[in-house]
């Protein structure tokens, strides 16, 4: 078949004669009822569907399970530690001294159990990450959702004064405020918690923002205005719980950050006071002892390090799992 | 599957097909195991015909086209089967012949303008781009020809212009221009215009013909408008559930449909339906009768008049920095009256202004100048306990089924929300209140339980359409509330629409862009153009007696409108 042949025939027969008219056999294809809903599929809605999500995924099993472990040490360190540094006496003649029965991982120039320290030592740090977060995400998140929803003049003062916070860098910020008079004398892991909160909400504040701006002009917004939903109700029925998402895998992510901010500041002696027991003050007396006897320096390091790593693992799995983009349908 | 290959190749008439597609099977491997997005899907294109390919979405009729072209998702894969093109099987070739063929071989047009055209290059960078990929000249001067044949004006300077600086229809001729620019021998077009305006879509379309007949080439149309495909095609394949159910010449398709989903969806296509208007009508309220139109008596002696625009006017401030601004004249001088249990539809292209209609007489924006009166009261006059009275009696129904819902929320809540916000009832009342509502729009009892994600942009629609008829309003506005469904279901939805006006007797306020979905809907047409309205009248005046060319114009632009269909078809 040349194509010579080919032009001429396609001119002399019109083209919709050659055109089979094909049907396939119903069976193949049964018809079904126009938008039928599937009635057999459990009822699932965004948060049980990253649930789903997050089950099978290790980074979530293994960050999760280790939180779970520093929690339950924070809470409860007497279940792990039969010795309480509080009343412990530090015996100087078990300076820097190794392994021994009972005290796993040796002691301190001073004589302390190192294990002990570091158990009890859990309980600030974690106290200091999970109520700065909290603290940031209630404030910084109102600032947000009331500048994102608002907009105008609300929004160009609230942005600016969120600007100025976000400029000073929070651990330089903390230590000009802990050296003030009415700081420096009363310690406690609940001012470290205030300070902390004053330069990390910023942060929070600007994702809430642009998470609330992104859902305040959505169509349901608009649907539950004309039902006569008040402009603040539907940002509290509606517009915040839509814009959650993004402020729980940030303040996640900073909760890590606070921990390693408390030990930063206890290691430059304007943390938690000496008296107190934490991973930073740890750190910081064993410097003393680095070259000769590293461990008492290394292993807070070590908790330090984990669960902070933890709480970053466990954000990185939580945007996986509530990134709009990745959601499926 | 093999008597089909034997009619097709009798029916081949000894020349060879363009592109042949041969017991096709695609399988996506997702979370939830493989799933078989393609079944059994046979047919071919002939050198320099037209083949259109229609059906609802998730039908396999884009995923059979992309594998055409070797761009499936990457977890999709041809399972069986075999894609032939001009002679070589090109089901499983190596990723560098399929660069070879693309472009110079097989063209592609996408379907989305906006997202298609990259953001941060020049439009003729872009044209450049293909044509250097494909070995041809690209100097400024091959590149401002390449335009200038999609018909794109003044193509020299507009290559030096962003996509931001086109409009859609604008954006769409570069792509089309980008498809064609190396000649292909088979253009691929995934719902080339189903973003556009009609009119738009028509001089596209046409634009399209012209090119692909004076270079002969073959041009495989994806569509879900079965008028369209029948006009501009030679033969439609139809698609329903990943299988070619039907395929045929498209004329013969349409008038004498075998299969049962090709003659459903040839009864619901709106734009060929004539008699549509009928049905509608005897399904919905009692026909408006002009020689008589106070006969129908309303309850407690309520005015007829519903809704009545007055001089309507809203001027919107664009800001161009620095403090300055520009008024720009979204609706100008609109008046028009809405009748009870009536259908009053507003018609235009997009940036007409109707939108902004519908948003003042809901009292979500402030009109300008000019009165809003809803009942005979003034609307912008009321207090905030009237105006939150007036909600109740006047309720929306948005275009976007996936954003009007919030996805935090299940249907229960959802459908409930208003009766809390008003306080109608107890906690017991308003579950049965909606259950009510769950029957009235035919969605199951099961589905309160449910949450937005897990139903389907027709489903939606109905949730939003029992929310808006939970508070037993008298008026509703449509903003585009059917155009962005499949054709099927969007039928459903407007039967349902009729019928829940003549069992309640309400009053709709349609906002649309498409003429086809006004003849089944509405008594009353508006038709707007920029800012103004410029005709209005009974459904049937002016879609028989246009007066202005505008309207005419948008009629004549309805895709398969000139196709005669006999009678039990039509």
């Amino acid at each position: 078949m040349t194509p010579e042949n080919n032009i001429p025939n396609m001119n002399e027969t019109p083209r919709p004669q050659t055109i089979p008219h094909f049907v396939a056999p119903l069976d193949e294809t049964p018809l079904q009822a126009t938008d039928k809903v599937d009635e057999g599929a459990a009822p699932s809605s965004l948060w049980k569907e990253a649930w789903r999500n997050l089950r099978r995924q290790p980074l979530f099993i293994l960050s999760a399970f280790l939180i779970l472990v520093v929690v339950l040490v924070a809470l409860f360190p007497g279940l792990f530690s039969p010795l309480n540094p509080a009343d412990d006496k530090c015996l100087l003649e078990n300076s820097n001294g190794p392994a021994a029965a009972g005290h796993p991982l040796g002691f301190t120039q001073l004589g302390c159990d190192v294990y002990a320290r570091v158990i009890y030592g859990t309980q600030n740090s974690v106290t200091v990450g999970v109520f700065t977060t909290l603290a940031v995400v209630l404030f910084g998140g109102a600032i947000g959702a009331l500048a994102g929803y608002y907009g105008g003049w609300v929004d160009a003062v609230l942005a600016r004064i969120s600007d100025i916070f976000f400029a000073l860098p929070m651990i330089l910020g903390a230590i000009v405020v802990m050296q003030l008079p009415m700081f420096r004398s009363s310690r406690t892991a609940w001012t470290l918690v205030v300070i902390l909160a004053l330069f990390g909400w910023p942060q929070v504040a600007r994702i809430t923002r642009g998470a609330v701006i992104e859902v305040r002009n959505a169509d349901f917004i608009t649907s539950a205005r004309s039902l006569g939903v008040s402009r603040f109700r539907a940002l509290l029925r509606h517009v915040i719980p839509n814009a959650m998402a993004p402020v729980i895998v940030v303040a996640t992510i900073s909760l890590g950050t606070f921990i390693a901010a408390e030990s930063t500041l206890s290691f430059l002696g304007i943390g938690l006071p000496p008296s107190a027991m934490s991973w930073g003050n740890d750190i910081q007396s064993a410097q003393a002892s680095l070259r000769s006897n590293p461990w008492p320096l290394l292993w807070p390091s070590f908790a330090l390090i984990l669960t902070v790593l933890s709480f970053m693992m466990l954000g990185d799995a939580l945007r996986d799992a509530l990134d709009p983009k990745a959601r499926k349908r | 599957m093999t008597h089909n290959i034997q009619i097709r190749e009798s029916g081949a008439d000894g020349q060879r097909p363009l592109l042949e597609i041969k017991d096709l099977a695609i399988t996506f491997r997702t979370s939830h195991g493989d799933v078989d997005a393609v079944r059994n899907a046979n047919f071919t294109v002939m050198p320099g015909e037209t083949v259109a390919i229609v059906g609802e979405s998730g039908s396999g009729k884009s995923t059979s086209a992309l594998a055409a072209i070797g761009l499936l998702a990457g977890n999709g894969r041809v399972s069986s089967g075999q894609i032939i093109f001009d002679g070589e099987d090109i089901t499983h070739v190596s990723e560098k012949r399929m660069i070879e063929l693309r472009g110079n071989s097989i063209g592609m047009v996408p379907q989305d303008p906006m997202s298609n055209l990259n953001p941060v290059w020049k439009i003729g960078f872009q044209v450049k781009e293909t044509l250097k990929a494909n070995g041809l000249p690209s100097g400024p001067k091959d590149v401002a020809k390449v335009l200038a044949e999609a018909g794109l004006p003044d193509a020299e300077r507009r290559a030096k212009q962003f996509p931001h600086e086109f409009s859609g229809g604008m954006r769409q001729r570069a792509l089309i221009a980008i498809g064609l620019s190396c000649q292909p021998r088979l253009l691929i077009a995934d719902e080339p215009t189903s973003a556009l305006d009609v009119t738009v879509q028509r001089q596209i379309l046409d634009h399209l013909d012209r090119m692909t007949t004076e270079l002969g080439t073959a041009v495989l149309l994806i569509t879900h408008d079965l008028g369209l495909a029948a006009e501009r095609a030679q033969k439609v394949v139809v698609m329903y559930k990943g299988q070619v159910v039907e395929s045929g010449p498209s004329l013969e398709l349409l008038r004498n449909p075998q299969h049962p989903y090709t003659k459903r969806l040839v009864s619901a296509a709106p734009s060929l339906s004539s008699r549509r208007i009928q049905v509608a009508k005897e399904v919905g309220v009692e026909p408006v009768d002009l020689l008589a139109p106070t006969e129908v008596v309303h309850e407690k002696g309520k005015p007829d008049e519903v809704l009545k625009i007055e001089n309507l006017k809203k001027v919107f401030k664009l800001r161009s920095g620095f403090g300055r601004s520009t008024d720009f004249t979204a609706v100008d001088d609109v008046s028009f009256t809405v009748k009870r249990g009536t259908t009053t539809a507003i018609v235009g292209e997009s940036g007409s202004g109707k939108s902004t209609v519908a948003q003042m007489v809901l009292n979500l924006l402030q009109p300008t100048s000019g009165k809003i009166i809803f009942d005979g009261v003034d609307t912008s006059t009321l207090n905030a306990k009237e105006l939150f009275k007036f909600r109740r009696r006047v309720q929306p129904i948005f275009q976007d089924p996936y954003g009007s819902l919030d996805p935090m929320y299940n249907i229960y809540r959802t459908i409930e929300e208003p009766l809390r916000t008003h306080k109608v009832g107890d906690k017991a009342s308003r579950e049965k209140k909606v259950r009510e509502l769950l029957d009235q729009v035919s969605l199951p009892q099961s589905a309160m339980t449910r949450y937005p994600n897990e139903l389907s942009g027709g489903q939606r629609q109905r949730v939003a359409i029992a929310r808006a008829l939970a508070l037993d309003p008298e008026v509703i506005i449509c903003d585009e509330a059917v155009s962005a469904l499949d054709v099927l279901v969007q039928d459903q939805v407007l039967n349902l629409l009729a019928n829940l006006q003549s069992d309640l007797g309400l009053t709709y306020l349609f906002i649309t862009h498409d003429l086809a979905v006004v003849r089944q809907i509405a008594d009353e047409v508006c038709v707007m153009e920029r800012g103004k309205l410029v005709e209005t009248g009974t459904t049937d005046s002016v879609f028989e007696n246009p007066r202005r060319d505008y309207t005419r114009k948008l009629l004549d632009a309805i895709p398969g409108a000139t196709l005669l269909l006999p009678p039990e078809v039509a």
